[in-house]
C-alpha cells in the first residue's frame, strides 16, 4: 500500500510497524509532528506502546535507556539542541550497549537560534558510540527505521536515523507501507540476553576499574578499557551486519541494496560529488545537467556515517580523478568532518583522487542548483588539487 | 501505621551484603539495609552517582541482591519512569521500582526529572538520603546543606543560604504519600517504607542521613547525632498523607514537651564551627517558630 504523507509521519509509521513498546519524547522543531503522530497512534489504540511525554530530551533518553535495560524495544526522536541536551545520555546508551533507535530530524544548532536544516547536530555527536544512518527520501526514512531496529538489536548498539529537517520532515511524498507479516519476518521481537529482573538480579553500569578484575567465582571480568574496546570492534563489525541486513531487506521488500553508498551515474564518472541526506538526491538533477555538458561526474550519497565505511569508500573512489565533498556541517577551526574522514579513508590507497570540500546550507541557507553546478564545473578538472580548507557555497560576505 | 514494629519483625533476609564499600559509621548503610527489607525482593532499584554507587561495589562485584540500574546524575526519576514503562509494556507491574538518590541527585541536578516524573504520576518510591552535601565527591555544598555549614566549597564562612525544603516541593506536586525519616530511627523508616508501598503513584521519602566523614564526628556517633537533629527540633519526622500533615515517631512525642537546644546538636560536629552565638540564637528562633506552628496544629506547610 502506498500513502502520501510527510517524512515525520513516514518515521512514525516505521516505529509503529517496528512495534516499539516504550516511546519517550520531548517536542522540538522540526521533530514534533513525528512524536505527535506517535502519541495519536497510541491514544487511538492503533499502536500498543507506552508513550511517555517527558519534561526534557535528557529524560527522554533516560526513559529509553531504562526501558531498554528492563527489556523493552524503545524509541525516541529529537533535533538540534535537543540532541545536544542528550549528549551525556548518548554516550551512556552506547556504553551500556542498548539497542535504542532515535530519529534525528537534522537542524542547525544555536547560537544564534535557527530552526532550519543542516547536519551540525548529528555530526557533532559522531563520537558518542551511536551508529548513524542517513535517509534521502520518505521511503528511506520508513525503511531505515525498520533496519535500524534490526541492526541495533543484532549488534547491541544504539542507532540514529538522520533525515533533513523540513526538506524531508515536512514535505509530502508517496511511500509504500509493507504488510505487518513481512515486517515481523524481517524484525523479530526484541529478546535481550539480560534485563532488569528481580529473579536474576544484576547491577548494571557499575563503577568499573581501570584494570581487569576477578569476580566472586574467580573468573576475570573486563576493565573499562576492554568494555570500550569491545564497543569499537563491534561497531566496526556492524558494517558487515548492516550489509547483510540490507540484502535481506531487499529480498523481502524489493527495495534498497545500498548499505553504505548510494551511487548515481558514478560507475563511469571521472569525478564524484559526495554528501549525506537529501542533498544527494537534489544533486542528481545537477549531475544530469553537467553530463549533458560533457562533464564526467556522478553523485554518491553516504548512507552510514558511523561506523565509517572507509573500505567501501576507498574501494569505490580510489580510482576516480576527483571527489567533491558537500557538507552541511563543519568541524570549526579545521574542515568538514566528512571531508577529513574521506581523505583519511583514501590514504590507505597509493592511487587516490583529489578531494575538495564545500560547506553549504548552514542554518537552512538556500542551496541553489546553479551554485552546485558552478562548484562542480570549477572542481571537475584535471588541474584540481586536494584542498586542506573548505570553500563555502552561497556565502554572502 | 502499626507502632509495634520492632527489629524482630524485620525479615532475616539481607539484601545488602556486609563488607561493602560504605565508610564506617555511614548512615546510608543503616537506612539502605533497613528500607530494602521493607521493599522486598520484587524490587528494581535506580541509582544515580552518589555514595550509594560506591557502597554497591565495583564491577564485577555487587553489594546489593536486587537488580540495580546505575544512571546519569540528572536522570534518576526519568530512568525510574523508563523502568516502569517497560514493566507496564511487559505486564510486570507488580514489581516495585525504587529510586535512591542523594541530596544533590534529588534537590539539585535531579530536581527537574523528579518534578517531571511526579507531575506525570509515575508509580515509584523515591528515596532521598540527605547527608546535606556532595559527600561522594568530597563534601561540597548542596541545596540541602544547612546555613552556615562548612563544606569544601564553603570552607571559611560557611554556606550563606538556608537548606532547600525538598519535601515541601514534593508536597506542592500533590503526592499522596510523602514522609521524612532519619537514619537514627530505622524502624520508623521501615514502617514508612511499608506504608509507602500501599500507595500508588509517586511517593517520596526524605531521610536525614548523618555522615561522619562529611560532618566531622566519630563513626560511633551516627545514631546519636541523628537523634539529636530530631530531638532539637531541627529535623522533623512527619508524613504528608493525601495532603494531611502529621508529625510521627519521636517528633510526635515531642509535641507539648521541651526540646533540646539546637546548640546541643551543633557542638557535636566540626562542620558547624563557623556558627556564631548570634547564628545559633537565630536558628533557635526559627525552630521555635516552626514548633509553635506544630503546637497550634497549624502546619507550616
Amino acid at each position: 500500500m502506498h500513502i502520501i504523507e510527510s517524512g515525520n509521519v513516514a518515521a512514525a509509521f516505521g516505529v509503529k510497524m517496528a512495534e516499539a513498546a516504550v516511546i519517550a519524547a520531548y517536542p522540538i522543531t522540526p521533530q514534533t509532528p513525528l512524536t505527535e503522530k506517535l502519541s495519536e497512534l497510541v491514544d487511538a489504540g492503533e499502536m500498543d506502546a507506552q508513550y511517555i511525554p517527558v519534561e526534557s530530551e535528557h529524560s527522554a533518553l533516560a526513559v529509553c535507556i531504562a526501558a531498554s535495560s528492563a527489556g523493552s524495544r524503545t524509541f525516541t526522536a529529537t533535533s538540534a539542541n535537543g540532541l545536544l541536551y542528550m549528549n551525556e545520555q548518548l554516550h551512556w546508551a552506547a556504553g551500556a550497549r542498548l539497542p535504542i533507535v532515535m530519529c534525528v530530524v537534522n537542524r542547525g544548532i544555536g547560537a544564534p537560534w535557527t530552526v532550519w536544516n543542516d547536519h551540525q547536530d548529528a555530526i557533532s555527536q559522531r563520537d558518542t558510540g551511536w551508529i548513524q544512518l542517513y535517509a534521502c527520501d520518505h521511503q528511506q526514512i520508513f525503511d531505515t527505521v525498520l533496519k535500524a531496529f534490526r541492526l541495533a538489536e543484532t549488534v547491541s548498539i544504539p542507532v540514529m536515523v538522520c533525515y533533513d529537517g523540513y526538506i524531508l520532515s515536512h514535505t509530502y511524498m508517496p511511500f509504500a507501507l509493507p504488510d505487518m507479516e513481512a515486517v515481523r519476518k524481517f524484525l523479530p521481537p526484541f529478546a535481550p540476553a539480560y534485563f532488569l529482573d528481580p529473579a536474576r538480579p544484576k547491577n548494571l553500569n557499575t563503577v568499573t576499574l581501570p584494570d581487569i578484575r576477578p569476580d566472586i567465582r574467580g573468573e576475570t571480568a573486563p576493565g573499562y578499557m576492554e568494555i570500550r574496546h569491545n564497543l569499537h570492534t563491534d561497531m566496526r563489525k556492524s558494517l558487515d551486519v548492516l550489509s547483510d541486513i540490507e540484502k535481506e531487506f531487499k529480498d523481502i521488500f524489493g527495495r534498497g541494496g545500498y548499505p553504505f553508498i548510494e551511487p548515481y551515474r558514478v560507475s563511469d564518472a571521472d569525478y564524484v560529488a559526495v554528501c549525506m541526506g537529501s542533498l544527494s538526491y537534489h544533486l542528481r538533477d545537477v549531475i544530469d545537467t553537467l553530463r549533458a555538458e560533457g562533464i564526467s561526474v556522478g553523485v554518491a550519497g553516504l548512507r552510514v556515517y558511523r561506523p565509517f565505511p572507509d573500505r567501501a569508500i576507498a574501494d569505490a573512489f580510489s580510482h576516480k580523478k576527483g571527489l567533491i565533498v558537500f557538507e552541511k556541517a563543519l568541524s570549526y577551526g579545521n574542515q568538514g568532518a566528512l571531508f577529513a574522514d574521506i581523505k583519511s579513508a583514501l590514504y590507505a590507497k597509493t592511487d587516490r583522487p583529489f578531494v575538495r570540500n564545500y560547506i553549504l546550507g548552514l542554518g537552512g541557507r538556500e542551496i541553489k542548483t546553479t551554485e552546485l553546478a558552478d562548484a562542480l564545473r570549477n572542481s571537475c578538472k584535471p588541474s584540481s588539487a586536494t584542498t586542506d580548507r573548505p570553500e563555502w557555497i552561497g556565502l554572502k560576505m | 501505621m502499626t507502632a509495634k514494629t520492632t527489629i524482630l519483625n524485620l525479615t532475616d533476609e539481607e539484601f545488602v551484603h556486609p563488607g561493602n564499600r560504605a565508610c564506617s559509621g555511614c548512615g546510608l548503610s543503616i537506612i539502605y539495609r533497613t528500607a530494602l527489607k521493607a521493599l522486598g525482593r520484587d524490587t528494581i532499584l535506580v541509582v544515580p552517582p552518589s555514595c550509594l554507587t560506591v557502597l554497591q561495589g565495583l564491577y564485577p562485584v555487587a553489594a546489593t541482591q536486587l537488580p540495580s540500574l546505575n544512571v546519569t546524575f540528572a536522570s534518576t526519576a526519568a530512568a525510574a519512569t523508563g523502568v516502569l514503562g517497560a514493566l507496564r509494556a511487559q505486564g510486570r507491574e507488580k514489581t516495585t521500582v525504587a529510586a535512591w538518590a542523594g541530596d544533590g541527585g534529588t534537590a539539585d541536578i535531579g530536581l527537574q526529572a523528579l518534578s517531571g516524573a511526579c507531575e506525570r504520576g509515575e508509580n515509584f518510591i523515591f528515596f532521598c538520603y540527605d547527608n546535606e552535601a556532595y559527600m561522594n565527591t568530597g563534601v561540597q555544598r548542596s541545596g540541602t546543606t544547612p546555613q552556615h555549614v562548612l563544606t569544601t566549597t564553603t570552607p571559611i564562612s560557611g554556606k550563606p543560604q538556608k537548606k532547600k525544603d525538598v519535601p515541601a516541593i514534593m508536597a506542592a506536586h500533590g503526592l499522596d504519600y510523602i514522609a521524612t525519616a532519619s537514619a537514627a530511627y530505622p524502624i520508623d523508616l521501615y514502617d514508612k517504607t511499608i506504608k509507602a508501598k500501599t500507595f500508588t503513584g509517586p511517593r517520596y521519602l526524605h531521610i536525614h542521613t548523618p555522615c561522619p566523614a562529611g560532618w566531622g564526628f566519630l563513626p560511633q556517633m551516627t545514631v546519636k547525632i541523628g537523634r539529636l537533629a530530631v530531638e532539637t527540633g531541627l529535623f522533623d519526622l512527619y508524613e504528608i498523607e493525601n495532603g494531611r500533615f502529621r508529625l510521627t515517631g519521636q517528633s510526635a512525642k515531642m509535641l507539648g514537651k521541651k526540646r533540646l537546644p539546637v546548640g546541643d546538636y551543633f557542638k557535636t560536629q566540626s562542620r558547624f564551627k563557623a556558627l556564631t552565638d548570634a547564628h545559633i540564637e537565630e536558628i533557635q528562633q526559627d525552630v521555635d517558630r516552626k514548633w509553635n506552628a506544630y503546637e497550634n496544629n497549624d502546619s507550616p506547610r
